[in-house]
């Protein structure tokens, strides 16, 4: 009985601190982004008062159970996504729930959260809201494809779907990370970890600019504040994901949140350099050159 | 002139509504419920609320008239309104400070309407220019509204035809401290005066192809 | 410039052409009565090459009781313009469309429609509302419309509108020591 509520306690702590590090992690990058733009940007912390604010809305509007559940599923994603990847190796606190083949399922819930926003997003009514839907969709099958090609080939160097053996085996020396030991690989996942993160080429599904905002045209209110702290928990476990998968993952708190700061910093690079994709060239950019490479870190396994 | 006047009746017999009423199937996605005042909290936990809602203010995206162009050099590095925790919110759902960008012809008239209903409370509303404020130079205009403040509540007025960015980083800073002191209720302003702000939209609008109560 | 006073002759002699103002080598305005209109609308654009409908407008000339419509067309080939200007009664205003013309002109005449309340039977949509909406007084471009008649009784003057001499004003606020010796 004691252990299960000591793990709850865990739990609590690492979501407390994966949520804050991720807040805090997009306020930052917001204003990297400023500085790139010769602007000061705002506040660090104002993704929090924005949350605060959204839930301090006094009105709201429903469309029924699925618009309610709609978040509540992409938060369940995030949560999920998080909550069974190690954040930090050796950790008591931090290893979550991760148990042998959490791969698989992680990959799962990276997906689940946006078909469960697909259902709360359809009852909207608003026919902004599927269409984001169905080009985040579309572009998330695209991108997924060399991410799966990449796990394919990693599970397949280091005959395992458990996350905490794949850190393992990447211990002792920054040769042995799989960026150095499977580079293929890794250019892969990296490439659609772009997609992933939705930064800049590929932000045309949740870009204000485009059909207005996507999948969350008719979210406000806390059903908004909801969105906006999975985003923050699901940024983090995205981050701490790749950094396990590809970059050694951490010994140390700090050392996870320098290499997810860095890894994030790449996404918001890239970013800001490049202008918007249209959602058909990103699907085809992803089923291009990415493919192309994750294929070959595939075969290049079975030789 | 007999003779005009009878021509224009049977112009008007004639001319048909963009969108006459609305079918008993689109009534179905409008909320027919009277909208109900809601009161603020008490003490500490309105003043903290009210903190965060000043430091996080969203503009609804929509550039009513010309003034809205004042609205992209505040986006941009020169004035950068994010530092103030403004930013541009593309969806009327997201949106709490709605900025009528100079002047309203009344088929514009009919659109604040509708993105100020569907805006969720507390919002609030910044008039820029002289035309919100009296009409400014379309005052004797056939088409342009004279007073905002007859159709939706007005937390603040910034004159000037056209403003400059400052005096509407100026307006900001005054709503903020209108919110903090918890002096911008325009929404339950709204709500109580119900029936007069109908009246007098109803007075300018005349193919209301809308339910009463849109949100 | 004589290419286009050849051609008048030659319409001339087709039509009852009322009158012909050659601007400059590049616009030339023709007066034709109503019931031409359309046909001499017709044979510039298909034989003369007039193909372009630049735009279509009235002007209400109240003191003459007609409104003038001017039919702006554009030759691509010899870059000239033509407005065929036609008077048409105020009372009981009425015209041939061209809708069969240029689709767009069907356009052009709701906003006339709309806007001074001539009529165009035949054309599609001419009694749609244009941009005002439900519009149920008179048409708001006639010069008797009291414009601003209208904007006092209907959208809640402000009290307290001051009125200056823009001249006098800017002397004595901007200016006030050179005042005098304006």
């Amino acid at each position: 009985m004691n252990d299960i509520l000591l793990k709850a306690l865990y739990t609590l702590i690492s979501l407390f601190v994966i949520t804050n590090y991720g807040l805090l992690l997009g306020g930052t990058m917001a204003r990297v982004r400023a500085k790139v733009q010769g602007r000061i940007g705002q506040p660090v912390w104002q993704p929090y008062i924005d949350i605060i604010k959204n839930n301090f809305k006094r009105t709201g509007i429903y469309h029924g159970v699925m618009f309610y559940l709609g978040p509540v599923f992409r938060l369940a994603g995030g949560l999920g996504t998080y909550l069974f990847i190690p954040a930090v190796y050796g950790s008591v606190v931090f290893a979550n729930f991760s148990f042998s083949g959490d791969l698989l399922l992680v990959m799962y819930f990276i997906f689940f959260g946006q078909l469960g926003m697909a259902l709360g997003a359809g009852q909207s009514g608003h026919p902004y809201s599927p269409l984001g839907v169905g080009r985040g969709l579309a572009q998330m099958a695209a991108f997924e494809v060399p991410f799966s090609l990449s796990i394919i080939a990693i599970a397949a160097q280091y005959q395992t779907l458990s996350i905490t053996e794949l850190v393992a085996a990447q211990q002792g020396g920054i040769m042995n990370w799989i960026a150095f030991t499977n580079p293929l690989a890794m250019i892969a996942a990296m490439i659609s970890f772009l997609g992933m993160s939705m930064g800049n080429p590929f932000s045309v599904v949740i870009a204000p600019q485009e059909i207005p905002i996507g999948p969350p045209t008719e979210m406000q209110s806390s059903f908004l504040g909801m969105l906006q702290t999975n985003r923050a928990i699901f940024n983090g476990a995205k981050l701490v994901l790749f950094m396990n998968l590809y970059f050694g993952g951490a010994a140390s708190i700090w050392v996870m949140v320098i290499k997810t700061f860095l890894i994030y910093l790449y996404t918001v690079i890239v970013g800001a350099s490049f202008p918007r994709f249209r959602v058909d060239q990103s699907i085809r950019f992803f089923l291009g050159i990415p493919t192309l490479i994750g294929i070959a870190a595939v075969v290049l396994q079975m030789l | 002139m007999s003779d005009s006047n009878k021509q224009i009746d049977e112009i008007a017999s004639q001319m048909k509504m963009a969108n006459d009423g609305l079918s008993e199937q689109d009534k179905a996605y409008f909320c027919d419920t009277r909208p109900h005042a809601v009161e603020p909290y008490k003490g500490i936990l309105e003043k903290f609320a009210n903190w965060a809602r000043s430091q996080s203010l969203w503009i609804l995206g929509f550039g009513t008239g010309c003034g809205a162009i004042e609205l992209r050099p505040l986006m941009t590095s020169r004035y950068d309104m994010y530092r103030y925790g403004i930013q541009p919110r593309p969806t009327p759902r997201q949106a709490c400070v709605f900025v009528i960008g100079g002047y309203a012809s009344v088929k514009t008239a009919k659109r604040i309407v509708r993105s100020y209903e569907q805006m969720q409370g507390p919002k609030f509303v910044l008039g820029l220019g002289s035309c919100t404020v009296n009409g400014g130079m379309y005052w004797d205009s056939y088409n342009t509204i004279n007073r905002l403040d007859h159709y939706i509540p007005v937390d603040v007025y910034i004159t000037g035809c056209m403003p400059r960015p400052e005096a509407l980083l100026a307006g900001f800073n005054t709503l903020k401290g209108m919110i903090r002191e918890g002096k911008a209720e325009g929404m339950n302003k709204y709500i109580e005066n119900f029936d007069w702000y109908k009246a007098n939209q109803k007075k300018i609008i005349k193919d209301w192809n809308m339910p009463d109560y849109n949100w | 410039m004589n290419i286009i006073e050849d051609k008048f002759s030659v319409w001339q002699k087709r039509f009852s052409l009322s009158g012909f103002e050659n601007k400059s080598s590049e616009l030339a305005f023709v007066q034709v009565p109503a019931d031409q209109t359309v046909a001499f609308i017709t044979t510039v654009r298909d034989l003369d090459g007039y193909k372009h409908l630049v735009f279509f407008t009235a002007v209400d000339l109240l003191e003459d009781g007609v409104f003038r419509l001017t039919y702006m067309l554009h030759n691509y080939t010899t870059k000239h313009d033509l407005g065929i200007q036609t008077d048409i009664s105020r009372d009981s205003a009425s015209m041939e469309s061209i809708h069969h013309l240029w689709p767009h002109g069907a356009t052009y005449q709701r906003e006339l429609k709309e806007m001074f309340g001539i009529d165009f039977p035949g054309s599609p949509g001419v009694n749609e509302s244009f941009v005002l909406e439900g519009w149920f007084a008179m048409p708001p471009m006639r010069r008797d419309f009291d414009t601003k008649e209208y904007s006092e009784a209907t959208f809640f003057p402000r009290p307290g509108r001051k009125t200056f001499d823009t001249q006098e004003y800017m002397k004595e606020q901007l200016y006030p020591s050179e005042a005098e010796t304006w």
